[in-house]
Formats: structure tokens, C-alpha cells, sequence
């Protein structure tokens, strides 16, 4: 048993979606990120989704892009990324972390380091956006064989026959991109969503958790209701873009302002289910 | 060399891979589009009906062909081999950029699309693309970054007058990779109205492929042509390469003529031996950006150098993957040229030829007038001379310190 499916059973046992948190790495700056880290499972994280920053994220939206952009000129890296996971570690040890990025900067690192290193620190699983299934065996066969999961998307383009490809390979959960478009811009219809992650249920035992365009507790409740996780990024991300200052620094309070808005998303995860 | 292919020109393989390069790295949304690009140019290559109707606008809308001219008064003031241009600057709109842009909005109304987008640098691709949807009637939306657009107003201006909008990217170094990120991201978000012509041999599998295949008519041109001008090949051919696009159409239908050399020249802006240049090739790594495996400009942690040259439509951080497949290959020789040796051979090639070339060409201009002195009379090169200077005068005044704002 991996971190991610003691969770995802866990969870089932007590008919819970998760609510998955995302933040950029290094954004606003190392230490911000690590006290907002620590914070989250207690916020109701049940997962966490740590965004490796790329300068150029083809698929994100304006607010994570500008994240990744605030984390690199912060200083961040691979390495001090993989840091914050092994720091993160040292105080829980049961919360998964999935790294989610983009390839370029794993092939710089180089991909079997990357790996050994990734385990090392702690990491569960890893979502690569730029990596389809046609592309993905050289980092996805080092990595299963080292506990790691790869996390394969499926989107509102994916035919029956293309999820048959998508969910051959795929491990620890599915990641439905409820929209087509990039991430933070718009929501998907509640029907629409029933409908896909029942038409992937119908082809996968994997947990389904559904992610683009959840902004507040009502959306999430409504994923909740639908799939076995809600995967909440921009808008917690553009919270901790409104907590700066003119000059880019943390203003008091945003740590705080941050894990109480991730509070509020999980009370929406935990009214989507009935009791 | 040892271990030569017996054909160079049979990439790239059926998952897009040139070698190691290529490939198709995009997000899942754009993976079922990209495989029915794929299935469709397959069907398009082998319908006649498509084939003629290319023809008659290549004939027609673009003015092909273009001409294989004899510089003759450059050559002689090089006073080695002899230099022929192939006029692509001669094509409606200016540059060579027309030929991929009339194939892919051929594909685009087969497909049933009615919205085009592209990114552009200099604004020729995005001219060209602007005439086509134009032409067609479909609605066009061009990313161009800010700081391109404020070099290059004219053209800009041009692709409104069109009818297209232009969209500025202030995001990143606010260039042509930025434009193509925000291209990426409107087409992910539009994927069912909106065909993405891309500009250059780049980008995910079909692209680099089909846009090759649309630009090498430059190639099978030039090939008749200088067997009726020299009765024989040319011993050498060169051109500019920023994605590659126009040097990748020269080469292809030569790649398997083992008498043919063939020269790019990638833009060395400040210097390769500098941060501010633009040649992935001679001075990148491999890495993956922009939907395929590549040579870039990046930093040893894996994120995208901003790319330099007086050029803005060579100033990308990366290359199309064929051109690095055929560079780790040894086939195609790359070389570079600063901005410095790039204006100087603008203004040659203007006081000599009466021609005004584009800034892109004037890089691959500035090649041949290092190497040609020291090749023999009897050496036959052919340069593309891919687009024309007009939109460069003023970066070019500029730089030379007149005032005609």
C-alpha cells in the first residue's frame, strides 16, 4: 500500500471526498510556502498538490502562471521543491504529496535522479501536463517501479477510446480536467461532471478526483458529491497573491488567511456527501 | 558518420519522433486534436483534389514560383563561388511564411474550423496567416508578445488591416515563446471552432512534419531551377534558422544528395559566448518545450533562457526537431552569425543587389560572405533569401542611429 491508496480507502471507509489543495512551490517565497505546507492537512488537506514552477506553463492560467513566475524569481528550484517535501515529512508522514509540473525541468534534473530523489523526499505521486500517455514510459516506468504514482489526466476531449488509453498505465488516481481550457478560467456544469466520472468509473477501479475551475466551497461541494476528489489550485493560489504587499512581500496574516479559505473549501467537500 | 541512414528524408516515424526529438508533449485536451490533424493531413496528402487546389494557389495567390536569381554583382564582389538567391522575400506577403500558412488553412476548412490562431515574432507568419483567414473567411486571432509588436509596427498594422486581431503577451521576456504559450493556451480553451497554424517546423507532432512538407516546395523549385541555370546540383545550400521553417524547406528535398552541403545559420545576437543570443543549436541543451523535444536555450535547473537577436523572428529559445535530428546527424552543418555581421550584410546586399533583405536572411547572407570568398568560382550556393527588409527598416535604422519614426 502506497500514502495515496491508504488515503483514497480511508476515505472511501467513511464515504469522504478529499479535498486536494494546490500551491506552487517557492510562491511567494520558500518559507511562506512551507508554513502554508504544514498547515494544510490540518486545514483539511486529505491530499496535497505541490506545483514544481516552470517559466513557461503552457497549460496554466494567468494566476498559477504568475505563481510559478513570483516562486522562480523567489529562488526557487527542483531541488529546493524536493526540499519543502523532505521538510514537510519531518512533522507528517501520512498526508500524500503529489508533484505536479512540467517535464523540462525533470529532464534537467535528469529523470532517474529526479525519481530517487523524489522518493527520498517523500513524494507520492507526480502529475506531468505535458507528458500524454504517448510520451510518458520514460518517466513513468522508473517511477512506478519506485512507488512512485503517475497521475494521467483525462479531459472533456477524451473519447471512450482514448480513456482506455489514458487509464492503461495510470496509477493512484485519475485526474479529470472538468473543463477544456487552462487552469482558473472556468467552471464545468455539475451534470457534466456526474457524467464524466461515471463514464470513467465505468472503464477504472482508480479514484477519480476532478479539478479546473473549483473556486469556492459551493463548487466544491458539488464535485464532492460526484467524484472521490475535489483538486482546488487558482483559487488559492490568487489568495496568496492578494496577501502581498506592493513590493511582493507576505503581509501579515496571509498564512492564516490562506488555510482559512482551504477550511472553507473542505467544509463545501464535506457537505457534498451525504452522512 | 559512420552509421548513415539510407534516407534522410523518411522521418519523422509514426509517433512524430525524429530520433529522439519531436515527439508530442502537450496537455491530454489537445492530444485527440492532434491525432485527428494527424489522420486528416494523412488523407489530405493523398487527395488530389487538395493537391490541385494547393497548386493553383500556390500559382496564383502566392506568385509561384519565385525566382532563382544570379547574384551577380555580390558574387563578384566576394570573388569566390557563386551565389544564387531563391526569392522567397518575392511571395505574396513578403516571406515564405505563406507556403505553410495556405496548407494549414487549406486543413483548417477540411476540418470544418472556422477560427485560425497563431503566435508570431517579426509578424511575417502572422501577415500570412491574417491573408489566408482573410482569403478564406475565417476568423483570426494572432498572440504577439509586447515587445515584439513595438518593433514591429508595420506589421502589426498589416495583419489588422486584414481583419485579424492581434493579441499582445506581456507575460515572460513578453517574445515569441511567450506568444506561442498564450497560443497553446487559447487553443486548449477553443479547441472545437479554432485550428492553430503554427509558424515554423516546431511544436507537437504533425506540425514540424506537415509544415516541412508545405515549404518544401521552396526545395523542389529550387532544384529544377539550378539545373536549368548550372545544368547540375548546387555544391552547397544555406539559410537563416530561428524555428527553422524556410531553411528546413530548401534542404528536405536535397537531404539525400550527398554532393549538397548545406549550412543553417542560427542567430548569435551579442555573441554565442554570451547570455544574449538566439542559437539553440550551437549554444542549447536537449529539453522539452512547446509540444516537442528539442534543442533550448535554458538554465542548468530545466527553465527557458530568453532568447536574443536583432531579429525578432529569429529570437526563440528553441528549434524545430528535425533541424537537431539532421545537426546530432552531421547531415546539415550550423553555424552562426551576430547582429553586427547580419546588418552589414543587409546593407551589402541592398547597395549591391538592390535588395532588401529580411534581418532573418541577412544572418544566412552573412555566411556566405565570410565563407564564399575562399570557395572556388565553380562552387554553386544557393541561399534563401526568405523574406524581405521592409518591416526591418526600422529596427535597422535604429541600429544604425537614423531617425525615420
Amino acid at each position: 500500500m502506497t500514502r495515496l491508496t491508504d488515503r483514497f480507502a480511508a476515505l472511501k471507509a467513511e464515504n469522504r471526498a478529499a479535498l486536494i489543495p494546490f500551491i506552487v512551490a517557492g510562491d511567494p517565497d520558500h518559507a511562506t510556502t512551507f508554513d502554508i505546507l504544514k498547515g494544510l492537512p490540518e486545514a483539511g488537506a486529505d491530499i496535497i498538490e505541490l506545483g514544481m514552477p516552470f517559466s513557461d506553463p503552457s497549460a496554466d492560467g494567468p494566476a498559477i502562471e504568475k505563481a510559478a513566475g513570483r516562486a522562480l524569481k523567489a529562488g526557487a528550484s527542483m531541488v529546493r521543491t524536493l526540499d519543502l517535501v523532505r521538510d514537510f515529512r519531518k512533522g507528517d508522514i501520512t498526508t500524500p504529496i503529489v508533484l505536479m509540473g512540467y517535464f523540462n525541468p525533470i529532464m534537467a534534473y535528469g529523470i532517474d535522479a529526479f525519481v530517487k530523489d523524489a522518493v527520498n523526499a517523500g513524494a507520492d505521486g507526480l502529475i506531468i501536463v505535458d507528458l500524454p500517455p504517448e510520451e510518458d514510459a520514460e518517466l513513468r516506468e522508473p517511477a512506478t517501479a519506485a512507488g512512485l504514482s503517475v497521475i494521467r489526466l483525462a479531459t472533456p476531449t477524451s473519447t471512450d477510446a482514448r480513456l482506455a488509453t489514458i487509464l492503461d498505465g495510470a496509477s493512484g488516481f485519475v485526474y479529470y480536467v472538468s473543463v477544456a481550457g487552462v487552469t482558473g478560467q472556468k467552471s464545468a456544469a455539475s451534470t457534466d461532471i456526474a457524467a464524466a466520472v461515471a463514464r470513467i468509473r465505468a472503464q477504472s477501479d482508480l479514484p477519480v478526483a476532478v479539478g479546473f475551475g473549483i473556486r469556492t466551497p459551493e463548487q466544491a461541494a458539488e464535485v464532492a458529491a460526484h467524484a472521490d476528489a475535489a483538486v482546488v489550485g487558482s483559487a488559492i493560489v490568487s489568495r496568496i497573491e492578494a496577501g502581498l504587499d506592493a513590493a511582493g512581500k507576505p503581509e501579515d496574516g496571509l498564512v492564516r488567511e490562506v488555510l482559512g479559505f482551504v477550511s472553507g473549501l473542505k467544509a463545501g467537500v464535506a457537505r457534498g456527501r451525504k452522512p | 558518420m559512420a552509421d548513415a541512414p539510407n534516407s534522410y528524408r523518411t522521418g519523422p516515424d509514426e509517433r512524430g519522433h525524429f530520433g529522439q526529438f519531436g515527439g508530442r508533449y502537450v496537455s491530454e485536451t489537445l492530444m485527440p486534436l492532434l491525432l485527428d490533424l494527424e489522420k486528416e493531413y494523412a488523407r489530405a496528402k493523398e487527395d488530389p483534389a487538395f493537391l490541385a487546389e494547393l497548386a493553383e494557389l500556390n500559382r496564383v495567390y502566392i506568385g509561384r514560383p519565385s525566382p532563382l536569381y544570379y547574384a551577380e554583382r555580390l558574387t563578384e564582389h566576394l570573388g569566390g563561388a557563386k551565389v544564387y538567391f531563391k526569392r522567397e522575400e518575392l511571395n505574396h506577403t513578403g516571406a515564405h511564411k505563406i507556403n505553410h500558412a495556405i496548407g494549414q488553412v487549406l486543413l483548417a476548412k477540411r476540418m470544418g474550423k472556422t477560427r485560425v490562431i497563431a503566435e508570431t515574432g517579426a509578424g511575417q507568419h502572422g501577415v500570412a496567416t491574417a491573408t489566408v483567414a482573410a482569403r478564406f473567411g475565417l476568423e483570426c486571432t494572432v498572440f504577439m508578445g509586447a515587445v515584439d509588436i513595438e518593433r514591429q509596427k508595420p506589421n502589426v498594422f498589416r495583419m489588422k488591416l486584414l481583419g485579424a486581431e492581434v493579441q499582445p503577451v506581456t507575460s515572460g521576456s513578453a517574445t515569441l515563446k511567450d506568444a506561442m504559450n498564450e497560443a497553446l493556451r487559447n487553443w486548449v480553451t477553443n479547441v472545437h471552432d479554432t485550428f492553430y497554424i503554427i509558424g515554423t517546423v516546431a511544436g507537437p507532432h504533425p506540425y514540424p512534419m506537415m509544415v516541412r512538407d508545405f515549404q518544401s516546395i521552396i526545395g523542389i523549385e529550387t532544384r529544377e531551377q539550378i539545373m536549368e541555370a548550372e545544368g547540375r546540383l548546387p555544391d552547397r545550400l544555406v539559410a537563416c534558422v530561428g524555428g527553422g521553417s524556410n531553411a528546413m524547406g530548401l534542404f528536405h528535398p536535397f537531404l539525400d544528395e550527398p554532393t549538397v552541403a548545406m549550412d543553417a545559420v542560427e542567430a548569435a545576437g551579442h555573441g554565442v559566448d554570451t547570455d544574449q543570443h538566439a542559437a539553440s543549436i550551437t549554444g542549447g541543451t536537449p529539453g522539452v518545450l512547446h509540444g516537442n523535444r528539442t534543442y533550448l536555450l535554458q538554465t542548468p535547473d530545466g527553465q527557458i533562457a530568453e532568447a536574443h537577436s536583432i531579429s525578432a523572428g529569429l529570437d526563440y529559445p528553441g528549434i524545430g526537431p528535425e533541424h537537431v535530428w539532421l545537426h546530432e546527424a552531421g547531415r546539415v552543418n550550423y553555424v552562426s552569425a551576430t547582429d553586427d555581421e547580419a546588418l552589414a550584410a543587409f546593407r551589402l546586399t541592398a547597395e549591391l543587389e538592390g535588395i532588401i533583405p529580411a534581418l532573418e536572411s541577412s544572418h544566412a547572407i552573412a555566411h556566405i560572405i565570410r565563407i564564399a570568398p575562399d570557395l572556388p568560382k565553380d562552387h554553386v550556393i544557393v541561399l534563401n533569401l526568405s523574406g524581405r527588409g521592409d518591416k526591418d527598416i526600422f529596427t535597422v535604422a535604429k541600429a544604425l542611429g537614423a531617425d525615420i519614426a
